[in-house]
């Protein structure tokens, strides 16, 4: 069975009027069925950048990029986007926004629409349905993004950071949710975040980018006892502590290098 | 609930009856304004006729030139009886209504085409610059010779006036949505047909509408100008007509009646724009 996400060497260069820049350079990753992938790194890794380009919704300058084998040429199904806010469109109800990709997919029938409801009610939205977004919380809202992305049945999900705009304990909750759902539903998950915590709480692998150009500095196997403890509880698992310290000083470093080897002034 | 607390706050009911005392206040201090505004408003309108009436009659201003209401409201009323009025009237609303439909249409076209291709719009961006500064009512002339002197020449002088500013406004707010909402469609793999009715056009609903507002008064110019132009009739025609056999009532009649229908027309589109942005 082929990797669900391959890239290899990887390199993307954002050319703008001022300046040429290597966002990310000679990039090899693969990520296996099953697995919730960390991106951390300081600002300009590169990180969403990576998503960006799994996600078909930007074509690397140079390298493959393969999902489930096949290589990628714009966004399909198969892949699921959530990004750092819920960006709901206002003038359609919820049933309407959560039901989004499947309308524009041309997959929309009864079945779809009985299966976006069950989904809104497994995410504690039962009753929602004919609200609009305006009517509902910061958190209520990131579940029905949470949804949408679900409702098309992707195999792979790209989590942009869709956490970091919420209250400190809606974002633990809804990190709770989207773990449990994702575990449950056997998805294969690639988060790029800034906070630490939650990387080594909900992945199993947590990859450390530096940036200047975007690269892998280091790669954290996180130990099953975390990985396989709901994210909430993980956070008190023996060896979080010294992980999260490790990860850190290693975050410090990545910071302090201020590379200009990507940067082509003119 | 304690003693000391149901002291303070007093039983739910008492809270209440105040409470309600309060907004029953609160509602007639709002109500008498409103009167106090619409007396003052009123007041003004009569005084205004009142003193043009008495200054007319005394001779402080010219009769000839400014005429006066009675004058002016009976020639209306004679107008309206003999059926005069209508024909004008029903001539300059058909013109306005036309070239304000067409406006906001085809500039709200013209803006999804340059949305659609940004190189058409890079093309067309110096272009749109130089006719939106331009004073469109000087191509008039051209608009004769092209069209011929009637109700076609005059719509065109209007639609002049009225497509560049819609499309700019249009084209400024489908420019304005928000990326991400474009990126969550684009990440299901909507291609740019979908983006644009999905997205873009209904995010640019409430500007579209709002255009409609602006476009009803550039309408009116549009045509009131194209009538003193060229037309055979119309009020535009009317008031052009006025003052060159120097009868001013008809001028200050033709322009009470611009007055009270441009307003209404403008309402209309105000309870449009209501009823189309209630859903929302």
């Amino acid at each position: 069975m082929p990797p669900v996400v391959e890239l290899k060497s990887v390199t993307h260069a954002y050319l703008g009027d001022r300046e040429a820049s290597l966002a990310v350079e000679d990039l090899n990753l693969e990520i296996r069925d099953g697995e919730f992938v960390s991106l951390v790194g300081p600002s300009g890794c590169g990180k969403t950048t990576l998503l960006s380009i799994i996600a078909g919704l930007l074509p690397p300058s140079r390298g493959e990029v393969h999902v489930n084998g096949r290589p990628v040429s714009g966004p399909s199904p198969e892949v699921g986007y959530m990004l750092q806010q819920d960006y709901l469109l206002p003038w359609r109800s919820i049933l309407g926004n959560a039901a989004l990709g499947l309308e524009l997919t041309g997959r929309l029938d009864e079945a779809g629409r009985k299966k976006t409801l069950e989904l809104l009610a497994d995410m504690g939205l039962k009753g929602t349905e004919h609200y609009y977004p305006g009517q509902l919380s910061g958190g209520m809202r990131q579940r029905v993004a949470l949804v949408r992305t679900l409702a098309t049945d992707p195999g792979l999900l790209l989590l942009d950071e869709p956490f970091s705009a919420l209250d400190y304990q809606i974002k633990l909750q809804l990190e709770d949710l989207v773990a449990e759902t994702l575990r449950r539903r056997g998805k294969t998950a690639v988060l790029v975040t800034h906070d630490l915590s939650e990387a080594i709480a909900v992945s199993t692998r947590v990859i450390l980018l530096e940036r200047n150009p975007g690269r892998i500095r280091r790669v954290f196997e996180i130990p099953d006892r975390i990985a396989n403890t709901p994210p909430l509880y993980a956070r008190d698992q023996p060896g979080f502590a010294e992980l999260f310290h490790e990860l850190w000083k290693e975050m410090e470093l990545a910071g302090k290098i201020e590379g200009t080897a990507g940067k082509i002034e003119g | 609930m304690n003693k000391a607390g149901a002291e303070n706050t007093g039983t739910a009911a008492s809270r209440s009856e105040w409470l309600s005392s309060r907004h029953e206040e609160f509602k007639r201090a709002k109500r008498l304004r409103k009167r106090a505004v619409f007396a003052v408003q009123g007041s003004l309108l009569v005084l205004f006729f009142a003193a043009w009436e008495t200054a007319a009659r005394l001779g402080w201003i010219d009769r000839l030139l400014f005429s006066y209401p009675s004058k002016v409201f009976r020639q209306i009323y004679v107008n309206m009886a003999d059926g005069s009025l209508w024909h004008h009237l029903g001539i300059t609303l058909g013109e306005t209504a036309a070239g304000f439909v067409l406006g906001t249409l085809l500039g709200t076209l013209l803006a999804v085409a340059i949305w659609w291709s940004p190189f058409l719009s890079a093309v067309l961006d110096p272009y749109m610059v130089v006719f939106n500064s331009m004073p469109k009512v000087a191509l008039g002339p051209i608009f004769i010779v092209m069209f011929g002197a009637g109700f076609t020449s005059i719509v065109v002088t209007t639609l002049s006036i009225t497509i560049i500013v819609t499309t700019l406004v249009v084209y400024n707010s489908f420019c304005g949505v928000d990326p991400n909402l474009v990126k969550v469609v684009r990440s299901f793999g909507a291609n740019r047909r979908q983006v644009f009715f999905k997205v873009i056009l209904p995010s640019s609903f409430p500007a579209i509408v709002s255009t409609l507002k602006v476009n009803v008064g550039m309408s009116w110019v549009g045509v009131i100008v194209g009538e003193f132009l060229v037309a055979k009739s119309g009020l535009g025609y009317l008031i052009i007509y006025g003052f060159q056999v120097f009868n001013f009532t008809l001028v200050m009649s033709s322009l009470i009646i611009i007055a009270f229908v441009a307003t209404a027309m403008y309402q209309l589109v105000v309870y449009i724009e209501k009823v189309l942005l209630s859903r929302r």
